[in-house]
C-alpha cells in the first residue's frame, strides 16, 4: 500500500492499517490542524506518515526538538482555536509532563488529543512505566484502545469530547496496539480553517496562584461531568453471557481475553473498559453485581484492579477478585494469550487445555540488535577503547544515552555504563566527575544532544566538571527510523529549514576545548582523542558521520573490501575488536568480508595488523 | 473460520515486514479478516525479528504456543527459536543459508550446527521445505528478491490461504515498481522448489 493512501483513501475504502497509520487517519477525519511530536518507538510511524502527507493534507507538522515543545506548539495551537494533536512514547510524556499536568488547568479551546505509546516488556524503553496513572495525576479522561479500526474512531472521538470539555484527552495505546495491523474502514477526511485567533485571557491561560486556585477547582467539576460520559460510554462495553464469572478488561489484553474465551468456548461476562478515566464506577459497580468472581485483566500496573477493590469497599460487597493483586496474572510485562490460560488455570476448573510446547534440546545464542556494518559509532568505540589501553588508562566510567550508541553496551564495545532517560549521559557525567576520581567518557547523539543535552552541558561547564563528552552527529534520528532534527537542513515537512550547528551551540555553552572529527579516520580520530582525555576540564569531540541507513549517500562509487587470499594469518583482530557484521569466519576458518554488507568504511582496512585486507577491484 | 496462523522469523533486514504485509494485503482482499503484529525499532539492527498473522476469525495477532500453522523462517537459527510456536501439524518454510549473530565469537553458545537445527525442525514436525532462498535470489538478479522466494516457497503449502494472483497483485501494491519483475520470477522460483 502506498503511504499517501492514509491521506487520499476514501470513504468507507477498507485498508490494512498498521496502528500507527490509523492514528493518522483519525487526525485528518477529525480535520486536525497542528501535530507535533519528537519520534519515539512505539509511536514513530505516526510522525512518519504525518511526515510524509501533512503538506498535501493541508496540516502543519513538526518535528519538535523535544516532547515538551511538543505539547506546548499543540497546546498554544488548541488555545488559539486549531484542533491539535501530539503524541509521543511513554516515557517521552515524562519530558512533556511539566507543561502536560498545568495544560489540563488552563484547559483549551479547539480539540487537543494527546497520546502516548506504552510499551510493555520494554521493546524498545528503558522502563515500562503505565501512563494510565497520568490519566490519574494530570486528571485528565483517557480513551484506550485495542486496535487499528479502535484508534481511528477514538481520535474522531477525542477530539469531539475534548472540544466539548475545553479539556485535553489522552489516548493510551501500548506497543502491539501501536504496531498491530488490521482492517480500517474509512470515513470522509475533514479539512477545517488554517488559522486561528488567539483570544487573551490570563485568567484562563496564565495560572499563577490566585488564578490556578480556581482552575483546579474547575477542572474538578469538568471530570466529574465528563464522569457521565464514560458510564454511559458506547465505548465501554459488556459482552453479557449470563455467566458466574466477570472478566474487565483493556487494550490488547481485551484481545487475547475474547479469543481464548471464543477458542475454548468458556463462558464468562466480559466489560470492555476503554473509556477507562474517569473509571465508569456506577457501570463497574453494575458488572460486579451481576456477577460472583473478577478477574481483572490489565497490562502492568494494577490500575483497574484497585478501582474495583475501591468500588467494592465503598459500597460493602464482596466478591473474589482475581488479578495482578494475588498473583493470578503477572505483574510486570505484557500479556499473551497463553499467558491468560496459565492464570485462568490456577483459579478455574476444568482446565483450559494447552498445545504440547516443544523446547529445543541445543541451546539457542541470542541475536541481539548491532550496529550496522559501516557504522561510524564502531570506529568511535574502537579509538577510545584502544585510546584508553595506549594510555593505561583503568576503569573509566561511561555515561551513555539514548539512541542507537545505546548497543555499544554489547561486547567487544562495553562503552554503555550509566543511562537513565534522554540527555542524562551529560548530567551524570557531572555526578560521576564530582564524586569520583576516575576518568569520565559520555556518549549523547546528535538528536539526543538538541532534545535534553544543552542545559547539562552548561551545568558542566558552570559547575568546573572534568570529563570528555562525544557527541556522536551522524546526521539524523536514527534509531527511531532517520527523522530530521535541528540540526539538520530539512524540517519535519521536508522543507528546507535552518541548521543549527552544534558545534556553535557547545561553543556558547563555554567549553574551551572542542573537536570535530570523522570517526572513520583512525589515526587522526585516536590523536584527538588522545588530547582531549588530557585535558583538564569538559572537553566536547563531536564525531561527524552520516549513519549507513541515510539514502541516496553512496551516489559515487561505492568502495567494498576484501581479505587478500592466502594472506590472513587469522590473528582475528578484526572480528574481536570491530564485531562488523560483514566480517566473518568461514567455515574452513579464514576471515571473510561480506560484499553484499560491507559498505566501505575502511575502518578493518586501517586497523589490520598485518595490512591485508585490501579494497577490491 | 478458525484462524490460519503465520509465523514469520528471520534476522532485521531481510524484508520479513513486507513480506508479512503482502500476504496480510492479499488475504484481506481475498476475503478475509487479517490481524498481524509487528515489531519496529532495535531490530534493524541486525537482531531477530518477526511477525505474528493471523488470517480468519481472531482479535489479537498474537500466536499461542503451538499454535502456528506455518512458520517461514529466513534463517535456521531463528527457526529454532520459533520452536515453541511449532506443533507436529505445522508447515515450515526455512532458508538455509545462515547468518551468524554478530557477537557469536563472545558468545558462551555456539551456533548449533545447522544439521542439528534441522534435525530438531524435523522431530517437532515431517513437514519441513528447504530451501536455499539467497542462492535462489541471486540467481534471479538481486538477492534483496529472497523473501519473495522464501513466500514463493510458503504458497506451496497445503492449505495456505491465499492464491498466487492475490499475492502478485498485492506485491504490485507494496514492491518499487523498477524490481517488480525480478521479485515475480523470484516468487515463482520459490513456489516451483515444492509445488507438485
Amino acid at each position: 500500500m502506498n503511504i499517501e493512501k492514509v491521506l487520499t483513501g476514501e470513504k468507507d475504502e477498507k485498508l490494512f492499517l498498521l496502528g500507527n497509520e490509523a492514528t493518522v487517519r483519525g487526525a485528518l477525519e477529525s480535520g486536525v490542524q497542528v501535530a507535533a511530536t519528537y519520534p519515539g518507538t512505539p509511536s514513530s510511524e505516526i510522525g512518519d506518515v504525518f511526515s510524509k502527507i501533512a503538506k498535501q493534507a493541508g496540516v502543519y507538522f513538526e518535528f519538535s526538538i523535544n516532547e515538551k515543545v511538543a505539547m506546548e506548539v499543540a497546546a498554544a495551537a488548541s488555545a488559539s482555536g486549531l484542533r491539535s494533536f501530539t503524541f509521543m512514547k511513554h516515557v517521552g510524556l515524562n519530558v512533556a509532563s511539566d507543561s502536560f499536568m498545568s495544560l489540563v488547568y488552563t484547559g483549551v479551546n479547539g480539540g487537543m488529543v494527546v497520546l502516548s505509546a506504552d510499551d510493555p516488556s520494554m521493546f524498545s524503553s528503558q522502563n515500562e512505566q503505565d501512563n494510565r496513572n497520568y490519566a490519574r495525576l494530570a486528571n485528565l479522561p483517557m480513551l484506550e484502545p485495542s486496535n487499528p479500526q479502535e484508534i481511528k474512531d477514538l481520535m474522531k472521538y477525542g477530539f469531539e469530547l475534548s472540544e466539548k470539555f475545553k479539556l485535553p484527552v489522552m489516548i493510551r495505546t501500548t506497543t502491539r496496539v501501536s504496531h498491530m495491523r488490521g482492517m480500517v474502514k474509512f470515513d470522509t477526511v475533514n479539512r477545517k480553517k488554517e488559522k486561528g485567533f488567539f483570544h487573551r485571557d490570563p485568567e484562563r491561560f496564565v495560572p499563577v496562584p490566585e488564578t490556578a486556585r480556581i482552575m483546579h477547582k474547575e477542572l474538578v467539576e469538568k471530570m466529574e461531568k465528563i464522569k457521565d460520559k464514560s458510564e454511559n460510554s458506547v465505548y465501554n462495553k459488556i459482552y453479557n453471557n449470563d455467566a458466574d464469572i466477570g472478566i474487565i478488561t483493556s487494550g490488547s489484553a481485551f484481545n487475547y481475553v475474547m479469543d481464548i474465551l471464543d477458542q475454548h468456548k468458556i463462558k464468562a461476562n466480559v466489560l470492555k473498559v476503554t473509556f477507562s478515566y474517569p473509571f465508569p464506577e456506577k457501570l463497574v459497580l453494575k458488572f460486579l453485581k451481576s456477577v460472583k468472581d473478577i478477574v481483572v485483566v490489565e497490562e502492568v500496573d494494577p490500575v483497574m484492579e484497585k478501582e474495583v477493590l475501591t468500588i467494592l469497599g465503598k459500597y460493602g460487597i464482596k466478591r473474589n477478585v482475581h488479578g495482578k493483586l494475588d498473583g493470578t496474572l503477572p505483574m510486570i510485562y505484557e500479556y499473551s494469550p497463553d499467558i491468560i490460560v496459565n492464570s485462568f488455570n490456577k483459579i478455574y476448573e476444568p482446565k483450559i487445555p494447552r498445545n504440547k510446547v516443544f523446547k529445543s534440546k541445543v541451546r539457542v545464542p541470542k541475536r541481539p540488535p548491532t550496529l550496522c556494518p559501516g557504522c561510524p559509532h564502531r570506529a568511535v568505540y574502537y579509538n577510545i577503547k584502544t585510546v584508553l589501553d595506549d594510555l593505561n588508562i583503568k576503569d573509566p566510567i561511561y555515561p551513555t544515552d539514548i539512541g542507537c550508541y545505546t548497543l555499544g553496551i554489547e561486547a567487544p564495545y562495553e562503552s554503555a555504563d550509566y543511562l537513565l532517560s534522554m540527555g542524562s549521559s551529560i548530567g551524570t557525567s557531572c555526578g560521576f566527575s564530582k564524586a569520583t576520581n576516575q576518568v569520565v567518557i559520555s556518549f549523547i547523539g546528535d538528536s539526543t544532544f538538541f532534545h535534553a543535552g544543552i542545559p547539562p552541558l552548561i551545568n558542566a561547564v558552570h559547575n568546573k566538571n572534568n570529563f570528555l563528552l562525544v557527541i556522536l552527529d551522524n546526521r539524523t534520528t536514527a534509531m527511531t527510523g532517520g527523522q530530521p532534527h535541528p540540526g539538520l537542513p530539512v524540517d519535519g515537512m521536508g522543507d528546507a529549514a535552518p541548521e543549527i550547528s552544534i558545534e556553535k551551540i557547545v561553543k556558547a555553552t563555554g567549553v574551551q576545548n572542542i573537536k570535530t572529527i570523522n570517526p572513520l579516520n583512525i589515526r587522526t580520530s585516536r590523536e584527538i582523542f588522545k588530547e582531549a582525555l588530557e585535558y583538564q576540564g569538559v572537553s566536547v569531540v563531536i564525531s561527524k558521520y552520516p549513519c549507513m541507513l541515510i539514502k541516496n549517500q553512496f551516489k559515487k562509487k561505492q568502495i567494498k573490501l576484501e581479505v587478500k587470499e592466502n594472506k590472513c594469518r587469522e590473528c582475528l583482530y578484526c572480528l574481536e575488536n570491530l564485531a562488523c557484521p560483514a566480517i566473518f569466519l568461514s567455515d574452513n576458518g579464514s576471515v571473510k568480508i561480506d560484499g553484499l554488507q560491507c559498505k566501505g568504511c575502511t575502518v578493518c582496512k586501517q586497523i589490520c595488523p598485518e595490512q591485508v585486507i585490501k579494497v577490491r577491484k | 473460520m478458525e484462524p490460519y496462523n503465520i509465523y514469520i522469523s528471520g534476522v532485521g533486514g531481510q524484508g520479513i515486514i513486507k513480506t508479512s504485509i503482502i500476504i496480510g494485503e492479499a488475504a484481506i482482499n481475498t476475503g478475509f479478516d487479517v490481524v498481524m503484529s509487528e515489531i519496529h525499532g532495535m531490530a534493524q539492527r541486525g537482531g531477530g525479528v518477526s511477525t505474528e498473522l493471523k488470517i480468519g476469525h481472531a482479535k489479537s495477532p498474537i500466536i499461542q504456543d503451538g499454535g502456528a500453522d506455518l512458520l517461514i523462517a529466513f534463517e535456521p537459527l531463528e527457526a529454532l527459536r520459533a520452536l515453541s510456536k511449532l506443533s507436529s501439524s505445522t508447515y515450515m518454510v526455512v532458508n538455509n543459508s545462515t547468518i551468524m549473530p554478530f557477537n557469536i565469537l563472545k558468545s558462551n553458545i555456539p551456533y548449533p550446527d545447522v544439521k542439528t537445527i534441522f534435525d530438531q525442525l524435523k522431530s517437532v514436525s515431517s513437514n519441513l521445505m528447504v530451501l536455499n532462498a539467497d542462492e535462489i535470489a541471486k540467481s534471479v538478479g538481486n538477492i534483496l528478491s529472497l523473501n519473495m522466494v522464501m513466500l514463493g516457497g510458503a504458497l506451496a503449502v497445503p492449505d495456505f490461504p491465499v492464491d498466487k494472483n492475490s499475492i502478485i497483485e498485492a506485491m504490485k501494491d507494496n514492491l518499487p515498481e523498477k524490481t517488480l519483475e525480478i521479485n515475480i520470477e523470484a516468487l515463482n522460483q520459490g513456489f516451483k522448489l515444492f509445488s507438485i
